[in-house]
């Protein structure tokens, strides 16, 4: 797997990886926010976004339609629309992506479910490695509290219920998170994880970021010539709603 | 009983679908494959009617027939705003559904299940666009080998004929207007049509189908088909 710069795009793109619960949203959208302060061309994409793809994968989980392989597919399919119409030409336009989640998501939650390692690897073949890859690690019983503190409802395939591990949405949620934990440290090394401590609080770690992120790309040379004017305030309105649950479990 | 060689092995054609054992599988699989108007659903209906009133149980699947995705794939075709690797994967997802859902289950009953296209149409679509075969076989790997695949060839002069009868219009997609060979439906559909038929000769190689000369009246491939199925059925 080549990285942008090896690949001689223009822009770069960095990816934030974890269980859910890591911290990674929060770390994320405070180095979007730096980078846009700094007048960078910056872009933020999402796991699971794409317009598109969206309404099947919502009908596929409602109604509990999904198989691992289908699963696997249909996120495949959304991040192929994603990577395809919007973060290939930011990246041949010079921007910054910012990618929550990236394919080893698919990587470490596919091959949870029992899909074969190499197919999922080969679905994602058309994929670059990120620039830089951030792995927040937390130990899982804290990502696992942050997560059920509020006893929230826990959804069908998020709680990994398909896999069977226990009849208990909370116990399954622990082990299936488990097991995605163990698969991401095993592929860290093999796709060069910058390894987050992330039980340290979340302004330290975002000061690490920014420090990590100034070192591996040359930032001025991803300013607007012009300056953009501030977003209108529904924008940020959504981002932080995005993550009040993240801000609020820290 | 004509031999006393083993049963051929179901087989996937890649690593298959996760915890399901094809051994198990008992039914039997035919793949009809070939281009609009190639008579391919004319065949299947003929085939249907022969199984069952011959007392065999028959299930019938397709491209974009999926309760998973169908619905997203058309409207999502209807503006042709999906990229290449993204309407790949998209077709199949919508495959895969009803691979796991449809295929496995009714062969595993016993059932006989005819396909209208299998993946053969996907990736010829796909190598005619240009995108990576070994990309394609490792997606694809999911597949079951079928029993038998009949690749119903009609010559594209001929598909023209056909298709303008039937429709008096010729389709988008089936004319590869999204490749851009040319502004002109009528020269599209023929130079599309032609690297189709290409891409099937070349997978033809790989995956040992067989091709059925459709340029005949429906009625005579019928028989050929029907003589060829009922050899494989006499077989169990």
């Amino acid at each position: 797997m080549k990285t942008f710069a090896e690949l001689n795009f223009p822009g770069r793109l960095i990816a934030v990886e974890g269980l859910d619960g890591s911290g990674k949203s929060t770390q994320i959208y405070l180095l979007k926010r730096w980078l846009e302060a700094e007048g960078i061309k910056v872009y933020f994409s999402e796991w699971n976004s794409s317009e598109l793809v969206k309404s099947a994968t919502s009908k596929g989980k409602k109604r509990e339609l999904l198989t691992p392989t289908t699963f696997s597919l249909i996120h495949a399919t959304d991040f192929a629309d994603r990577y395809e119409r919007h973060l290939l030409p930011l990246l041949r336009a010079g921007y910054i992506v910012l990618c929550d989640r990236y394919v080893f998501t698919a990587f470490a939650r596919d091959v949870t479910r029992g899909c074969p390692p190499d197919w999922v690897r080969g679905l994602y073949g058309f994929a670059a490695q990120p620039d830089l890859t951030l792995f927040f690690k937390a130990d899982l019983e804290v990502s696992l509290n942050r997560i059920l503190e509020g006893r929230p409802k826990l959804k069908f395939f998020e709680a990994g219920m398909d896999l069977r591990l226990s009849t208990d949405p909370y116990e399954s949620f622990k082990i299936f998170q488990g097991r995605i934990l163990d698969q991401y440290m095993s592929m860290s090394n093999e796709f060069s994880f910058v390894v987050m401590d992330a039980n340290q609080n979340v302004e330290k770690q975002q000061v690490l970021v920014r420090k990590l992120v100034s070192e591996k790309i040359d930032l001025k040379k991803f300013k607007r010539k012009t300056p953009l004017p501030l977003p209108p305030a529904w924008q940020g309105d959504v981002a932080i709603k995005d993550h009040e649950e993240d801000l609020a479990a820290v | 009983m004509k031999n006393s060689e083993p049963k051929q092995c179901r087989k996937f054609f890649g690593h298959g679908i996760p915890r399901v054992k094809p051994e198990e599988l008992e039914g039997k699989l035919f793949v009809v494959e070939g281009a609009d108007g190639s008579g391919r659903s004319s065949q299947i209906a003929h085939l249907v009617d022969w199984l069952e009133t011959s007392g065999h149980p028959t299930v019938q699947v397709g491209l974009k027939r999926s309760t998973l995705v169908s619905k997203e794939l058309e409207e999502a075709q209807q503006g042709n705003i999906l990229s290449r690797t993204t309407l790949s994967l998209f077709y199949a997802t919508d495959f895969a559904d009803q691979l796991e859902n449809i295929i496995l289950p009714a062969l595993k009953a016993g059932f006989i299940v005819l396909a209208d296209r299998y993946i053969h149409t996907l990736m010829a679509r796909d190598l005619v666009r240009g995108m990576d075969e070994k990309w394609l076989k490792n997606l694809y790997g999911i597949a079951l080998v079928p029993d038998a695949v009949f690749y119903l060839s009609v010559e594209p002069e001929e598909l023209v004929q056909r298709n303008l009868s039937k429709n008096a219009t010729l389709d988008y997609w089936e004319s590869g207007m999204d490749l851009g060979f040319s502004r002109d439906v009528f020269d599209s559909f023929l130079k599309y049509q032609t690297a189709m038929a290409e891409a099937f000769v070349k997978l033809q190689k790989s995956y040992g189908f067989e091709a059925v000369d459709a340029n005949r009246s429906i009625n005579s491939v019928s028989r050929e088909l029907r003589k060829k199925i009922s050899a494989m059925l006499d077989e169990k």
